[in-house]
């Protein structure tokens, strides 16, 4: 099992500890053994422990610490923004964060439309079994 | 802002001033309203002091000193609402016998208590006074203003006072405790008259009625102090 996501510049990496939770950040420059400088269109650039981050698949073009201009381009080139949410693990985030935000009311209203679409496809599934046993 | 008054003789350390008393007195200028008077410094007129009536002693005297009790002129307000409490909310009780039921807040009485109604045709709760620490509020609104709630307040709730009976045999008793379980008439009026608006504004939302008529419990894996209402 050789390791895929590697700690290097234009990485792009999930902050999963601290004030930026949840943000995607890029690794501009590591500064040792423990931290990397990290930046992101919306936040100052700043270190982090590499503990704090969980690094993802996505990877942009960039030279050591570029300006900030120069990293919002690369990252609108690389469209990491919409990477992300088609991929797997940023579909994940994106539900678990509507699910935390629906009101009692949606809550509800959930409940009522599971409950219908399990009766779908149990009358379904009664067809079909109706169907073999005859 | 006024700008900050000059002043003529700055504190140089606590209790040294700058200029010296006779200057002092010339910076004042006080030499020359002296001149303008004739030498004399101008005086306001003596003001007569005020003849002091003498209140007659009275003749007697309570034996010993009746403290008076400090005046209170404080009015009580009613409760403040919390912010997600307003008119046409949907609130979850949470306690007596309508806990976990979801209603429709009227409005804030007197007292503080609030007032709010099932509808009773969607939840059996009827109008009813209910405590705000006994609620949540969601964020779903309803559309009150079709509904006239002037005439509620907090005598309508009161219990109704009974006149005194002699003591009388049993069977007067019973013949009494039959009257007065039944709900007067005009308050089942009172109660069609606050639904119907209502339940026109639920209809018009998909799912609202139900909604209204389902009790709130909590399930496995709610944390309630992560939950949105």
């Amino acid at each position: 099992m050789p390791f895929k996501r590697f700690v290097e510049i234009g990485r792009v990496a999930l902050v999963n500890y601290g004030e930026d939770y949840g943000k995607l950040v890029v690794i501009v420059d590591v500064i040792d053994q423990n931290r990397a400088l990290v930046d992101s269109p919306d936040m100052v650039r700043s270190q982090m422990n590499f503990k704090r981050l969980s690094l993802t698949d996505i990877k942009i073009d960039i030279k050591r610490v570029p300006k900030k201009k120069a990293l919002v381009a690369a990252m609108e080139a690389a469209d990491v923004k919409g990477k992300w949410e088609k991929s797997s693990w940023g579909r994940k985030l994106i539900v678990q964060k509507r699910r935390a935000s629906l009101n009692d009311f949606d809550r509800f209203k959930l409940m009522i439309a599971k409950i219908k679409k399990a009766g779908v496809v149990r009358q379904e599934l009664a067809k079909l079994k109706k169907e073999i046993a005859s | 802002m006024a700008p900050k008054q000059k002043t003529r003789n700055p504190e140089l350390i606590p209790g040294v001033r700058k200029v010296s008393r006779s200057k002092m007195y010339h910076k004042r200028g006080l030499w020359a309203i002296k001149a303008k008077n004739g030498g004399k410094f101008p005086v306001h007129a003596k003001q007569e002091a005020a003849a002091v009536v003498e209140e007659k002693k009275p003749k007697f005297y309570p034996a010993d000193d009746i403290k008076k009790p400090l005046s209170n002129k404080r009015k009580p307000k009613p409760t403040k609402l919390r912010a997600s409490v307003t008119p046409g909310t949907v609130l979850i009780i949470l306690t007596g016998r309508f806990k976990g039921k979801r209603v429709v807040f009227l409005k804030q009485l007197t007292s503080g208590l609030l007032l709010i109604t099932g509808p009773y045709k969607v939840n059996g709760v009827p109008l009813r006074r209910v405590n705000q620490a006994y609620v949540i509020g969601t964020s779903t609104k309803v559309d009150i203003s079709g509904v006239d709630v002037s005439k509620f307040d907090d005598k309508y709730f009161g219990k109704q006072v009974e006149k005194k009976k002699k003591k009388g045999e049993t069977e007067f008793f019973e013949a009494d405790k039959q009257e007065k379980n039944t709900l007067p008439a005009e308050k089942k009026d009172d109660q069609k008259a606050v639904d119907a608006p209502l339940l026109k504004a639920l209809e018009s939302v998909p799912d609202l009625k139900a909604y209204l008529g389902a009790r709130f419990s909590l399930k496995a894996g709610m944390k309630p102090h992560e939950l949105v209402f």
